[in-house]
């Protein structure tokens, strides 16, 4: 029952990441209709230049702060410099381009940091802590934790109560509309996906150091982990990338403690495949995405 | 182009590309080979992703599948003590049948997703292959894979031609019989019915074209294609593991596909060509420099990478159809310009279709840009 526990809440601090990291792909899906595969790459990018920021100033905050700032122009950049001129007529168009994004960021890190696994330090300790004789938490959890609902709290807000919210919102759902009422659409698209890189690099930045450490390809499983949680929840649906990603997170924390570690993805391979062929929509789907 | 006239092709490329194996050094022997298993794998995703507008990125994947099966099968079969030909035709069925065998089961799933679904989907297949290997690594050895008894040349060509170049013509011959099938199906009643399908599912439906059963008919003759190539693959390094097989090596694949142009088996030859060639290249230029270990082993692998993607990025910014469609468009071009001669400007006011109107990527090729043969024109 203690394992059981440990493993629930493990699974819980685990999957606060995915649905951050599946939150950062359903946002650019709204606002662009495009499934970011390079956005693993890009948050492997932001956590590269967290490292060394913390390594030059000795301050794992300037880190996390540095992770946010790059995130966001590097989401910023990707959109102005590359998507902007895909197009959406093909769906094939811009997930052809994020991949070549992916090896081209992948093979930089890799260039400029090399390939070998580099240790991140963490502000709190990731040993778990005994409440009432059972261990649950460490405290690096309950950071983790903080951090990704302060985060998302403030998107949510950012969204339903803001001006600014209103018109990203306004011109992901009827751009010609939106832009005939004055919105600068464009602008709005490039800030949808700074705001969802910047997501992105937090919930890489956190998850890393609790993995096998930082490398290129570091984000490689985490954005599978994260897909399959955005597909869960229906691409569409923010509440549903959350609840998907705690509830990944906690089935793979299962599967691990019980069957052990290899069989995770095998999970995930077959829990994907299972949800696709049930509902490939999401389960919190409301448009229809099967034809035929 | 007439099918008489595609085996004719067929058939020179093959003895062109067979004798070339007397002129070139050992090592090209083997490039050629490697290349041409690659091949088989990039002209599967060509059937697969261009005629039929499903984007996989588990060719990778299927490719290990068929090396595994090529591994298993041809172990089994050397510990009962089979020689000869037997240990080299029924492996290679093996892996075929392998890797056909699991395009249909992930077919059936992935017959009805379409977009970034079917790309996610394949993405985690390749993701989870290392898991597999691991957790069935009495048989599939685990993180090491598999070593293979292979059947080496005959007896009666030892002193004749050098193992690689004999790996060469093996794998040359497999894989211009998999293009030619490629070729036929997708100028047959088949492929009519693929690009009815990618291009509008229900407009097919109604016209008596089951949408389902043609993707996951697509879904397994590209397994089938990339399984040829994982065998020759596993015979050329007598060995099957999961790290020849990663998620890199599988975007390599739909690099040289989509690079080479994938509305074209054509250009799925130049993508197999730039596979090789390139991070070849790009090694024999940076040795060259005077760099130091540091660097140089940075530089190794990835600069290959870099190239790869910014091309891939760039290709699908500025020249959707790859090099094949600039290749057609250049010819077009070139053959106007010599029949219109007077007055020259009627060729600039009447450009060529292809020109004139700059098609977005793979999904609207058409027909007649299919060239039949691996050799193309």
């Amino acid at each position: 029952m203690d394992r059981f526990l440990f493993l629930t809440f493990d699974g819980l601090a685990r999957g606060a990441v995915l649905a951050a990291f599946a939150l950062s792909l359903v946002l650019i899906w709204r606002a662009a209709r495009i499934v970011n595969f390079a956005q693993g790459a890009m948050a492997v990018a932001a956590t590269y230049i967290a490292f060394t920021v913390t390594a030059l100033t000795g301050s794992y905050w300037a880190g996390l702060a540095a992770a946010l700032v790059a995130g966001f122009l590097i989401g910023a950049l990707v959109e102005r410099g590359v998507m902007r001129f895909v197009g959406n007529s093909s769906a094939l168009n811009p997930v052809i381009a994020g991949l070549g994004l992916l090896m081209l960021i992948q093979a930089i890190l890799g260039m400029v940091f090399g390939n070998s696994y580099r240790t991140m330090v963490t502000p709190f300790s990731s040993n778990p802590v005994e409440i009432f004789g059972i261990t649950v938490f460490s405290s690096y959890d309950l950071f983790v934790f903080a951090c990704i609902a302060l985060l998302v709290g403030g998107l949510v807000l950012l969204f339903t109560k803001t001006p600014l919210g209103l018109r990203l919102r306004a011109s992901a759902f009827a751009p010609d509309l939106a832009r005939l009422l004055g919105v600068r659409t464009s602008r709005m698209l490039t800030l949808g996906w700074a705001m969802s890189s910047a997501l992105g690099a937090l919930a890489a930045l956190l998850v890393i150091p609790t993995e096998l450490g930082l490398n290129p390809h570091a984000a490689d499983t985490v954005f599978v982990y994260a897909f399959t949680v955005a597909v869960i929840g229906g691409l569409d649906s923010p509440a549903g990338a959350v609840l998907g990603g705690l509830a990944v997170g906690v089935l793979l924390s299962w599967v691990s403690g019980y069957g052990g570690a290899t069989l995770a993805p095998i999970a995930i391979l077959l829990l994907l495949l299972a949800v696709l062929l049930v509902r490939p929509g999401g389960i919190f789907s409301m448009t229809k995405e099967r034809t035929v | 182009m007439s099918v008489t006239k595609r085996y004719g092709f067929a058939g020179a490329a093959m003895v062109l590309l067979i004798g070339l194996t007397f002129v070139i050094p050992s090592f090209s022997s083997y490039q050629l080979a490697t290349a041409c298993a690659y091949l088989c794998g990039i002209a599967g995703l060509t059937l697969l992703t261009g005629a039929g507008g499903q984007l996989s990125l588990g060719q990778a994947a299927l490719m290990a599948a068929g090396a595994y099966s090529y591994a298993l099968t041809a172990n089994t079969m050397a510990d009962a003590g089979t020689e000869g030909p037997l240990l080299l035709l029924v492996p290679l069925a093996a892996a075929v049948i392998g890797a056909a065998v699991l395009g249909l089961v992930i077919g059936l799933a992935a017959g009805r997703l379409h977009g970034p679904y079917l790309a996610g989907f394949t993405m985690a297949l390749v993701v989870a292959l290392p898991a597999v290997t691991s957790t069935f690594s009495s048989v599939l050895g685990g993180d090491q894979g598999l070593w293979i008894t292979v059947e080496k040349r005959p007896a009666s060509l030892r002193g004749i031609v050098s193992n690689e170049a004999w790996q060469a013509w093996l794998a040359v011959v497999c894989s211009v019989l998999v293009l030619t099938l490629l070729a036929n199906l997708l100028h047959g009643r088949f492929g009519r019915h693929l690009r009815a399908v990618r291009d509008n599912p229900v407009a097919a439906a109604l016209a008596g074209i089951n949408p389902a059963r043609t993707k996951v008919t697509a879904f397994v003759i590209s397994s089938a294609a990339a399984g040829m190539g994982g065998g020759l693959l596993a015979y050329t390094t007598q060995s099957a593991g999961p790290g020849a097989y990663s998620l890199v090596f599988s975007l390599f694949l739909l690099m040289a596909a989509v690079v080479g142009g994938i509305g074209s088996l054509t250009g799925a030859v130049w993508g197999a060509v730039l596979l090789v060639a390139l991070p070849h290249l790009i090694s024999t230029a940076t040795s060259r420099l005077e760099l130091s270990t540091d660097l140089a082993q940075r530089l190794d692998g990835n600069l290959a990478v870099a190239i790869f993607g910014l091309v891939l990025v760039l290709v699908v910014l500025l020249a959707p159809q790859g090099i094949q469609g600039l290749l057609v468009r250049a010819g077009r071009r070139l053959g106007q310009a010599r029949s219109v001669s007077v007055p020259p400007q009627s060729a600039k006011s009447a450009p060529s279709p292809a020109s004139s109107t700059p098609t977005r990527l793979s999904a609207r090729h058409e027909p007649e840009q299919l060239p039949a043969t691996p050799k193309g024109q």
